[in-house]
């Protein structure tokens, strides 16, 4: 496939992968804020924070408020990973590639296209309650990948695309655990509390994680959260099994089965096989925060690496 | 989004009343003058009336649906990027005759096999040019003459493969050829995807008549650019310059129906005089090339070295017979408005054959005698530059005002090589919906689509361009214009 087209459909699924994260966020953002006591500050600012684009933030704006970081992270053209400009690249990619995917995915991104469009036009933000619209958002993608996993053969461009829908998630799992376990680590004397519990079930809710969590282990506790998001084997969110799947996309991809045939698949199995050999205790006893760093690190090594090995022209000269 | 599933009991059968339809003195598809309606749209006008005018217009508006969700859109060049239009697709039908449709069939062969005659003795033999049938200066001073391509043989003498012929009917109802579009004409796809939409619209009316099939395109043209190679399979790509294009709707949509690889510039490179694409495993040989992209634009190690639409290299693969490219580069002299005027010639010159299919009559102001018809009649006639397309750099004498007219007479003394001019003709029309929905008739042109590899094919289709503005002539997508459904229909 030529590297212009895999390199577009990994960019296609990777920023639709970012919208309906965004669009989760703010949803569960958005309930949050409603049960929190008034003497509770609303927590916008993590949230900014958690896309990575804290400092863009402040360039654009003095103050902190919750229509504010919606417009923000939802509808503003000025920032470059806003669902309003991630649903437009995405468009932009798949009509770069359009003989590639079939007409069924062409027409619900071009539906979520002129969405978007709408709704900036509309100015849903100052809306007393957009959750209808990030709602609409978030099915428009889910329905996206329903059409991709239906109608698109397994060749090179669907691993592609889901190369880069992995990499997005595992990326914003990291972030917003990152974020989020530090603020949401109890004082003692409020372990256990109403809102202590609610503001843990919002983080797993954010990454669609409570029920298939409660499932499984009923009681929520900060260890149990970190070791579901980051170490789980089965849930589609955790940090291990996106990069699992990743690996096995790539020798999909290469077509051989064991050691590694490219600095994309040295670089994910090194990654891979240092968080199945992890365990949830060692990492918070040497800090979270510094664990997922670390992760993130590795993780844009391992994007870089992808591009490096199938994207760029020069390396394909070589490969003659 | 389907057009059938809505429902449209809910809306009152009016009955379209064609007692206000008004001919207004023009040639009409339609309508006799008396306002009877012409056998071959009997049919369609019955089902029209007791389908009712809410019906009509809730379809059209279903069709606009459709064209959004499908992209059908194009950039207007002097809009910014990222605004995109939908060409309007106007859903009554032009209805052309199985008689007509044979008729200009045979015209247009004729014609596109002249041209490729023409266009392979100028640029090896010259004979037309020393037997001075054709002024020689007029060829070798066009700046669509590539000299690079004196001396060279593309594969089976073809240099026209893709031909999309712009044919008016004036008020006498005669068809005349108005441009010949031998360099990268668009428009197919809208051909294609116009009967698509038509088909979900008026399924009954598809079922009763025997409207000729036009599906076949895809298939024939990547049997044609199969046909080009001596490579069996061949790869096949379709070069585009990209989402900004124009056009870049149909460079998608062709690449994807026939299954070839669509490509940027940036995707081939070419090595040891081959042309490769860039792919996630490699380089991989590229054997035919249907290019969406201009002359000038194609190498820029030959042509405009600004360009970064094209590959280096490309050209020179092409000469050696590395890869073929679709059109021959160098087409577009034949295209040109001054040259046209000489087709009748040039068809009598290789083929010993009258014109079948006429020529709008043209001024050429090179000659002093036209160019003083010209200034002294300007008022009356159309005026084109000779390198221009897209409905730019024209001027329609009567829509224009005193000041452009004047403007106009300048540029001509000027450079006297660069326009032609030609009456007025007054467009054939069709009913068609206007904006407050009720039903007009609008002028229309009509562009068949034909194919030259192994033979000369014709599709029996075309895309009729509209222009929607009350009274106006052009029918150009950027100007203003919109399409219709072409069916030839047999034996009514």
């Amino acid at each position: 496939m030529l590297s212009r087209v895999a390199d577009a459909m990994y960019w296609m699924n990777r920023y639709m992968e970012r919208a309906e994260n965004y669009a989760r966020f703010m949803d569960v953002s958005f309930n949050l804020s409603l049960e929190l006591p008034p003497d509770v500050s609303e927590q916008w600012q993590p949230l900014v924070v958690t896309t990575g684009d804290w400092e863009l933030y402040q360039v654009m704006n003095k103050t902190i408020s919750k229509q504010k970081v919606i417009y923000f992270l939802g509808f503003d053209p000025k920032n470059p990973n806003s669902i309003y400009n991630c649903i437009i690249n995405a468009r932009e990619n798949a009509r770069s590639i359009r003989p590639e995917i079939t007409k069924e995915l062409w027409a619900q991104i071009n539906y979520l296209y002129y969405f978007v469009k709408d709704g900036l036009a509309k100015k849903i933000w100052t809306k007393r309650d957009p959750r209808m619209y990030f709602d609409e958002i978030k099915k428009g993608c889910q329905l996206f990948w329903g059409i991709i996993d239906a109608t698109i053969s397994r060749t090179e461009g669907w691993h592609f695309g889901r190369i880069g829908k992995l990499l997005e998630r595992a990326d914003k799992t990291s972030r917003i655990l990152d974020v989020k376990y530090h603020i949401l680590l109890p004082s003692p004397q409020d372990i256990g509390s109403a809102l202590d519990i609610i503001q843990w079930a919002a983080l797993l809710k954010s990454v669609s994680a409570y029920d298939m969590y409660r499932k499984l282990f009923g009681k929520l506790t900060p260890s149990g959260i970190a070791n579901f998001l980051i170490l789980d084997k089965e849930f589609p969110r955790s940090m291990l099994l996106c990069l699992e799947h990743t690996a096995l996309s790539l020798k999909m991809i290469s077509g051989k089965n064991s050691g590694y045939s490219n600095l994309a698949e040295k670089e994910v199995g090194i990654l891979t096989s240092q968080l199945e050999y992890a365990d949830i205790n060692d990492i918070i006893k040497t800090g979270m925060h510094e664990y997922l760093d670390n992760f993130q690190i590795k993780l844009n090594n391992v994007s870089s690496a992808i591009a490096d090995s199938f994207f760029s022209i020069e390396n394909s000269i070589t490969k003659m | 989004m389907d057009v059938i599933s809505l429902n449209i009991s809910l809306y009152n059968m009016a009955r379209i009343n064609i007692e206000n339809y008004e001919t207004e003195g023009f040639f009409d598809e339609t309508f006799e003058s008396d306002k009877t309606v012409k056998p071959h749209y009997k049919y369609f006008a019955d089902r029209l009336q007791k389908m009712g005018i809410k019906r009509l217009n809730l379809l059209q508006h279903s069709t606009d649906r459709v064209q959004m969700s499908l992209g059908m859109t194009f950039n207007v060049y002097s809009d910014n990027q990222g605004i995109e239009r939908i060409l309007h697709l106007d859903i009554i039908p032009r209805i052309v005759t199985g008689k007509d449709w044979d008729y200009l069939e045979k015209g247009l062969k004729q014609r596109i096999y002249a041209m490729n005659l023409f266009l392979d003795d100028i640029y090896n033999d010259q004979k037309i040019l020393k037997d001075k049938v054709i002024p020689k200066e007029l060829i070798l001073s066009s700046s669509t003459y590539l000299k690079q391509c004196i001396g060279f043989k593309p594969p089976k003498g073809v240099w026209v493969h893709i031909t999309g012929t712009d044919i008016i009917r004036g008020g006498d109802g005669g068809y005349y050829v108005l441009e010949d579009n031998l360099r990268c004409p668009s428009g197919v796809s809208y051909m294609l995807e116009n009967r698509e939409i038509l088909k979900r619209t008026f399924p009954e009316i598809f079922e009763k008549l025997a409207v000729r099939p036009v599906a076949n395109y895809t298939h024939s043209l990547r049997d044609m650019l199969e046909s080009l190679s001596p490579v069996s399979p061949a790869s096949i790509a379709v070069l585009t310059p990209g989402i900004y294009n124009s056009a870049y709707f149909e460079h998608a949509y062709l690449a994807q129906q026939m299954g070839a690889e669509l490509v940027e510039g940036r995707d081939l490179v070419v090595k040891d005089d081959i042309v490769y694409k860039i792919t996630t495993k490699g380089l991989k040989r590229v054997d035919v090339i249907y290019r969406r992209v201009d002359d000038d634009f194609i190498d820029p190690e030959v042509f405009r070295s600004d360009s970064l639409l094209g590959t280096p290299g490309l050209f020179r693969a092409y000469l050696k017979g590395n890869v073929v490219l679709v059109n021959a580069p160098g087409t577009g002299v034949a295209d040109d408005k001054a040259v046209y005027a000489y087709v009748p010639d040039i068809i009598k010159y290789y083929l010993g054959e009258e014109m079948i299919l006429p020529n709008v009559q043209t001024y050429i102001c090179n000659r002093p005698d036209d160019q003083k018809f010209v200034i002294e009649n300007i008022a009356d006639l159309v005026v084109k530059q000779t390198d221009a397309s897209g409905g730019y750099g024209m001027l329609i004498g009567p829509k224009s005002t005193k000041a452009e007219q004047e403007e106009f007479v300048q540029k001509i003394k000027k450079n006297p090589r660069n326009y032609i001019a030609q009456p007025t003709i007054n467009l054939s029309r069709v009913p068609t919906l206007t904006e407050d929905g009720t039903i007009e008739g609008r002028h229309v042109d009509l562009r068949p689509y034909v194919l030259y590899g192994n033979e000369i094919k014709v599709t029996p289709g075309a895309l009729t361009r509209v222009a929607l503005k009350k009274g106006s002539l052009v029918v150009n997508s950027s100007q203003g214009g919109g399409s219709k459904d072409t069916w030839v229909v047999d034996n009514i």
